[in-house]
């Protein structure tokens, strides 16, 4: 590896560690960034000169605040400025460091950063972009690209949410107990969504946004290591390796959904899966379950199958019945359901969505799945209905192919069933 | 003689590594592994999973405590290493609470999932 790639490489792994420092020092999201982009331009000149530091991090926020003091002396012009020399000189900055962080100092800034973040005035679309440019160091046009929308609109988002949170002010006070836990949970339900717009992108836009659920693997880690004993954010990590892990056997060459029983399995990552396994196993031990534990629960048990045939069902339906009482939703009835169907029956799994209808009614997944059932049954009149309702409300082209394989499968059968000769020869 | 080398860096920069540069710098050592497997000098090798996938069982007292993350004391060094292939983290932890009887007194058991093991070097 390059000295540039290296250099690239610690920049990047101590952003959110010497941003989260410098906004405590500064209390000011742009004051901040630009200190850290001084202390990286800094970086790239006196490092291959003279060397990594020791701690990176540690040099980077030190470097970084005397950029941006310095900064402000030369704007106010109150005071005599420093002699360049002063400053760029970072020979002995390692061992005249005052500031040395340990990892509690570290693990408040961070929280605040991402919490900061994800400030409840900011839409969910704003909070990510957010995240994404001055947690992750994305530029606005990875951004942009990763949402499919153009540069400029993506700058014009990112400037009015920093706008908001200025205005809202940054939360300073060192958290208490109550306070962490809480913000911690808002953090990583950010966390989740940046995972889940990149997770649920359809196939062609797979390679565009597939970064995010990189990117929120990397915001999970960070926080596990801040956070080593929170089974909840074991749980979150472990539940987003599991279902990136699939990634590859998601979409057909076409871009079409492959449903995860039909899905080959030889293309799961093997590297995430193990991974994924071990932390739902470390979660577990705390006996303190929460949703993304029971998620990450149920996804290891698909990816502890082999094959589609060998998946523990009746644990599954399980998981989900804990997974319901924690955050009752219709939703997960409907997943609940699919684990029904397979140990009880499609019966059983279409009582348990019918009356689900008045509230899922508009949800495309909702009627696909009922369609499912309804063709097991061998009511395919009713299938035909529930599908066509399906595609009527599919939002995207992969997900109207997904239900016209149903469909197209429901017209054949019909066409051999109108043949019995033929077929029997 | 038999010789171990042990792999340290700082784990956060070669997880900001890129895909391409992950892959690029594999390569690389599949390239020296190679070699020692011509000379027949290679024995086992491991890639291991990040340490916020390891736990930690602490002896020093009756029953050993169990921690999370990676083993954090600076004044133990590393002594010598298992790998055991198990079902689960659980088991892993039985087997290091009977080392912990077999071995009483101070000491760590950092317990770490491996990403790649290939038992006769990357081949």
């Amino acid at each position: 590896m390059t000295d540039i790639a290296w250099i690239d490489a610690a920049l990047s792994s101590a952003r959110p560690q010497a941003v989260a420092a410098l906004l405590r020092y500064f209390r000011d999201l742009d004051t901040a960034e630009e200190a850290f982009q001084d202390a990286c331009l800094r970086a790239l000149k006196n490092w291959p000169k003279n060397g990594p530091p020791r701690d990176p991090t540690a040099w980077l926020i030190f470097v970084g605040r005397n950029a941006a003091i310095d900064r402000v002396r030369k704007t106010s012009r109150q005071t005599e400025l420093p002699s360049d020399e002063a400053i760029s000189d970072l020979d002995d900055v390692e061992a005249g460091m005052a500031e040395r962080l340990d990892n509690s100092d570290y693990r408040d800034d961070v929280l605040r950063l991402l919490f900061v973040c994800c400030h409840p005035e900011l839409p969910a679309t704003q909070q990510i972009a957010l995240a994404l440019r001055i947690v992750s160091g994305l530029s606005v046009a990875q951004i942009a690209r990763a949402f499919l929308v153009s540069e400029a609109a993506m700058e014009q988002r990112i400037t009015r949410a920093k706008g908001r949170i200025a205005k809202a002010g940054v939360p300073f006070e060192a958290p208490g107990p109550v306070e962490r836990a809480q913000r911690l949970a808002a953090v990583a339900a950010m966390v989740y969504l940046v995972f889940n717009e990149g997770y649920s992108a359809s196939g062609g836009e797979q390679p565009a946004r597939a970064p995010l659920c990189d990117e929120a693997i990397r915001l999970a880690r960070l926080l596990l290591r801040l956070f080593q004993a929170e089974p909840e954010i074991m749980g979150l990590l472990a539940l987003m390796l599991l279902q990136h892990a699939r990634r590859e056997a998601r979409f057909d060459a076409d871009g079409e959904i492959v449903l995860l029983e039909d899905q080959d399995r030889t293309r799961w990552n093997r590297k995430m899966i193990p991974e994924g396994l071990a932390l739902v196993d470390k979660a577990l031990r705390h006996r303190r379950p929460g949703p993304y534990q029971v998620q990450a629960a149920i996804a290891a048990l698909h990816a502890r199958a082999a094959r589609a045939e060998d998946t523990d069902w009746q644990e599954i339906d399980i998981l989900y019945a804990t997974l319901e009482v924690m955050q009752p939703s219709p939703v997960i009835t409907l997943n609940r359901s699919v684990a029904v169907s397979k140990t009880r029956g499609a019966q059983a799994a279409l009582d348990m969505v019918e009356p689900l209808a008045a509230k899922l009614g508009n949800y495309f997944n909702f009627h696909g799945v009922r369609g499912a059932y309804l063709l097991r049954l061998g009511r395919q009149a009713e299938a035909r209905e529930a599908f066509d309702r399906a595609i009527a409300l599919a939002n995207s082209a992969a997900e109207a192919a997904h239900i016209r394989q149903h469909l197209d499968r429901l017209m054949k059968d019909n066409a051999a069933a109108e043949k019995p000769a033929a077929a029997k020869k | 003689m038999l010789y171990t080398i042990l792999c340290y860096n700082q784990e956060e920069v070669v997880g900001a590594w890129t895909k391409e540069e992950d892959d690029a710098c594999m390569v690389r050592l599949k390239a020296v592994q190679d070699d020692l497997v011509k000379q027949g000098k290679l024995g086992p090798v491991a890639r291991l999973l990040p340490t916020t996938a390891a736990t930690t069982l602490r002896k020093g007292s009756d029953d050993p405590i169990v921690i999370d993350g990676p083993f954090a004391e600076t004044k133990e060094q590393l002594l010598g290493f298992y790998m055991v292939d198990v079902a689960s983290l659980d088991e892993a932890l039985d087997i290091a609470r009977d080392l912990a009887v077999a071995n009483p007194g101070v000491g760590s058991y950092e317990i770490r999932p491996v990403q790649l093991f290939f038992p006769n070097g990357n081949t």
